[in-house]
């Protein structure tokens, strides 16, 4: 990642008649970075890629590529490429042709596209399917020719919209590597849009988290799931524990809260957050333990209520004291040293230092 | 045919119901296609097979009139049709490409006007129309009233074939540096070619077949094979008539039968 | 709409929008010349006085709607009775089109849905069977039709040969052969919406009523039918409608006594008896007939849209 600024997006509005599907939105994306728009469908990424490679208009605002306003140009004027969601190959000519598509409409001579294209291929491991038509080829496979054509004629800019969506699980987790591996090798800026978390947190460099047209957090994976800035964001990203607490007093930069049922909690304070308000505070799962007794730190009274084997962990359901219920998990390693207590059973949960995080909306 | 009685699908008689529909649908055509190659100057006895029928249509003393019509059948219908499908691609372009517009279902009135008129009207309108403005009825008369009338037609498989056309292709064209223009002739025609041939080789077809408006606007001592047919007809049905039709027939079999092969092959997938 | 747009592809592509008019330029001027204005310059000819070597004088003149509802006498000047000449003409057309739906109908029906519960891969293959005799030139079918049924024609010399009957039967020149024309002119028009719509019915309700006790019948009439009734209704348009002005089938298969409108429309314009404000009233008379069944039928498409949503 360099400091030079790829792509500037200065308070664009997108509306559809009343409907405003982007709020005022303010992005700047480095050279060379790997990029990611992620949130619920509907929520706008798609309208803000579209925006970028020249789709939508911009009804306010504007877009910056490298320095220069690219908003009125046309899509086929824009140096930037697209790797669609469902790959839109074109289905009557070859995978070479495909390939080469971009360079020729760039007005290079068809021996050039055709090296270009050989080269991409090349790239993408499917030199030896370059006569087949798209239908011949697998999901995967297509996956790979599209981001071949859509780099080919070397663009600035790399955007993809889902293009993992289409593929099973098993496909879509090599392909992460392999996307993220081509970024690297090619030095083109990727903005990726998808509403798979895993996805965003696994390949990004930094992650703008987007809900109901606006821009909830930007951040590097750590950033958004450590420290979400608001509900949406705690909530989306990961599993979490949400509690309806009230502030009662700040000392030393800690929050002194207590929620329903008495029980008290301390966690680092946020900015305006005022005495006696009601917020909320996400205790992350795997950040939490059981103990038969209270310990030093944060510990919450409560009885066990369920345990659920999930695999990778085990999940235990708390009810506290007179108060809301709470998940946590426990890994499902090391197991001789663990005890797994019974339904019933009073339990204090307990957490990890900075397991709390107050969210003010 | 089904397997099972218990089968809920399953009605008894429907079955002899269809073949029924077949007979009565196959039956008139065969029996024309046989009675074409009696070697018999009667249209009643059966005197053994004989392609002289097929001969005196080439050569027999009728032989230039048919000639004549089919001669301004086939050329008004190949011109109609072309220009058809050329008008019904640029309409369906704008209404299946062209987002949503005011107009937009007055549009799609007026181009499935000619298929809610009833023909003999829309001929009455026609002919009342060439006559108003005082021009000689002819060849041009049935070649632009054919032309009119065969839009729709067209237009119905185009458009169908426009829409089943994701717009992503033309937008990945676009993205890929291709002009509105290029990625319309570089990609949506060649996928819509399946939808355009079908849409000509209908209005053809439609053409060819035409005898109402063709009789309205055709005026005096031009004739397409439809309206020499008729004219022939209403003398009684002579052996000459059923060798034509017979060949007429087993046209435009062949033309709807590479219609339907060529809808049935989808470059989309 | 707007949700569509951030999905991807938006539910109306706009793509060639400001070229929108240029395209549709050539349809517009096609249709509305050689089209749209012709049945307004019908109209208005329907308004005319009557030239007598066929054409209009340009003068205002009910005239021709009077002589299709009124009988003035032989002078013109008797008290007018309403006219039953035209009258029955068109009620005759009503009529004839009708028993040709229903005939369309009863055979219809049964092959549409015998040929939606064929495994799929071979229904394009039935649907085309049925279709390509539509396709082969109306005017050759139907005097195929008429020869066929002649009186000396083949299938009497077959049923004669088999011994089923002893005289020739009269198809030829009666109100059955017209039907039997119509039947056969605008067949595929009933048979394929009505294939649509069962290829469209989902057979677990069948299922369904036949676990609570309803026999087949039961099922076909309660369940089946009201399911596919707007296809039904569908193809019964679609065979009426054209029935209603066709010209082919009743005159070659039904003689001077089964004239309907098509034949009488043609009479106007055709050598000097013609009378052209008559045939351009008899022509909007039934225009308006077909609008209205269309618009009807409109209506109730969309109010059976509306229900699916």
């Amino acid at each position: 990642m360099t400091d030079t600024i790829a792509i500037d997006v200065r308070k664009a509005v997108k509306r559809y008649g009343d409907f405003t599907a982007l709020q005022p939105i303010s992005l700047s994306i480095h050279d060379n970075e790997f990029f990611t728009l992620l949130g619920p469908s509907g929520c706008g990424k798609t309208t803000l890629l579209r925006m970028i490679a020249g789709f939508e208009d911009v009804t306010e605002g504007e877009i910056f590529l490298f320095g220069d306003e690219i908003k009125t140009l046309p899509p086929h004027k824009r140096p930037v490429n697209t790797v669609f969601q469902n790959y839109a190959l074109f289905p009557h000519l070859t995978i070479l042709q495909n390939v080469m598509f971009g360079v020729e409409m760039q007005g290079k001579p068809k021996s050039e596209a055709k090296a270009r294209a050989g080269e991409m291929l090349e790239l993408v491991q499917l030199s030896q399917f370059a006569h087949r038509k798209p239908s011949q080829l697998s999901g995967g496979q297509q996956q790979r020719v599209a981001l071949a054509r859509a780099l080919a004629p070397q663009p600035k800019v790399l955007l993809l919209d889902e293009p993992l969506s289409a593929l099973d699980l098993k496909l879509r987790q090599a392909m992460r590597f392999e996307l993220k591996e081509i970024q690297r090798e090619t030095g083109i800026t990727f903005i990726f849009v998808t509403h798979d978390q895993e996805e965003a947190l696994t390949m990004s460099d930094r992650i703008a988290v987007m809900s109901a047209g606006r821009l909830q957090q930007l951040g590097n994976a750590q950033d958004i799931y450590e420290r979400p800035h608001n509900m949406f964001v705690a909530d989306f990203i990961g599993e979490t524990n949400l509690l309806e607490v009230s502030v009662d007093a700040i000392q030393d930069k800690r929050a002194i809260c207590h929620l329903g049922g008495g029980h008290e909690l301390t966690c680092d304070a946020v900015d305006n957050i005022g005495i006696g308000s009601k917020v909320h505070m996400s205790l992350r799962p795997e950040r939490l333990f059981l103990s038969d007794d209270p310990t030093e730190s944060e510990s919450l009274a409560g009885t066990i209520r369920e345990n659920i084997f999930v695999g990778t962990d085990i999940q235990t359901l708390v009810t506290l004291e007179n108060g809301p219920q709470m998940t946590i998990r426990t890994s499902n390693s090391d197991r001789g040293n663990k005890r797994i207590f019974e339904p019933g059973t009073p339990v204090y949960v307990n957490m990890e230092m900075g397991a709390g995080r107050l969210l003010v909306d | 045919m089904a397997s099972s009685k218990n089968d809920v699908r399953h009605y008894t008689g429907f079955f002899p119901i269809t073949v029924l529909c077949l007979v009565i649908l196959y039956a008139p055509l065969l029996v024309v296609t046989i009675y074409s190659l009696n070697d018999s100057n009667s249209i009643t006895n059966w005197e053994g097979i004989s392609f002289r029928w097929y001969v005196d249509v080439f050569t027999g003393p009728e032989s230039d009139k048919f000639k004549t019509a089919a001669w301004n059948s086939f050329t008004i219908a190949l011109m109609a049709s072309v220009m058809a499908t050329t008008i019904a691609t640029l309409a369906a372009t704008a209404m299946v490409r062209g987002g949503s517009f005011r107009g937009r279902g007055l549009s799609l009135g007026l181009i499935s006007l000619p298929l809610m008129v009833p023909e003999i009207v829309t001929a009455v309108a026609t002919l009342i129309f060439f006559s108003m403005i005082d021009f000689t009825r002819g060849y041009l008369t049935i070649l632009v009233a054919h032309t009119a009338f065969c839009i729709p037609f067209a237009y119905l498989p185009i458009s169908a074939r426009m829409q089943g056309i994701d717009d992503n292709f033309e937008q990945a064209a676009m993205d890929l540096y291709a002009s509105k223009r290029q990625a319309f002739t570089k990609i949506l025609l060649p996928l819509m070619a399946p939808g355009i041939v079908s849409g000509l080789l209908l209005a053809f077809i439609v053409s060819l077949d035409d005898f109402i408006i063709t009789n309205f606007v055709k005026g005096a001592g031009v004739e397409t094979l439809p309206t020499a047919i008729f004219g022939s007809v209403k003398q009684g049905i002579k052996p000459n008539i059923m060798a034509i039709s017979t060949m007429l027939l087993g046209f435009s079999i062949v033309l709807v039968t590479i219609s339907f092969l060529i809808s049935k092959s989808d470059n989309t997938k | 709409m707007a949700a569509g747009a951030s999905s991807g592809g938006s539910a109306k592509s706009d793509t060639y929008a400001e070229a929108r008019n240029w395209l549709l330029l050539p349809s517009w001027i096609v249709i509305g010349i050689f089209v749209l204005i012709p049945v307004i310059l019908m109209l208005i000819y329907s308004f005319l006085t009557k030239e007598f070597r066929g054409g209009v004088i340009w003068e205002f003149s009910l005239a021709a709607y009077d002589q299709f509802f009124f009988d003035r006498g032989l002078f013109g000047d008797s008290p007018p009775v309403i006219e039953w000449t035209y009258i029955n003409i068109f009620w005759r057309s009503i009529w004839q089109a009708g028993l040709a739906t229903l005939l369309s109908l009863a055979i219809g029906f049964p092959t549409a849905y015998f040929i939606a519960t064929r495994p799929e891969k071979i229904r394009p293959a039935w649907v085309f069977l049925i279709t390509i005799p539509y396709w082969v030139n109306l005017l050759i079918r139907t005097v195929s039709m008429k020869f066929l049924l002649r009186d000396q024609g083949p299938l009497n010399d077959f049923l004669l040969s088999i011994g089923v009957i002893s005289d020739p039967i009269h198809i030829v020149n009666t109100n059955f052969a017209v039907q039997l024309g119509l039947f056969y002119s605008y067949l595929p028009f009933m048979v394929l919406p009505i294939y649509a719509s069962v290829e469209r019915y989902n057979f677990a309700l069948s299922e369904a009523a036949a676990d609570l006790y309803a026999t087949k019948w039961v099922t076909l009439r309660r369940v089946l039918l009201p399911a596919v009734k707007p296809g039904v209704i569908a193809g019964c348009i679609l065979v009426f409608v054209p029935s209603l002005g066709s010209f082919l089938a009743p005159d070659l298969l039904g003689g001077a006594r089964n004239f309907m409108i098509g034949s009488l429309i043609e009479e106007q314009f055709k050598g000097n008896a013609g009378n052209w404000p008559f045939g351009a009233a008899a022509s909007m008379i039934l225009l308006s007939m077909v609008l209205v069944i269309l618009m009807i039928f409109a209506r109730q498409q969309a109010k059976a849209n509306k229900g699916d949503a």
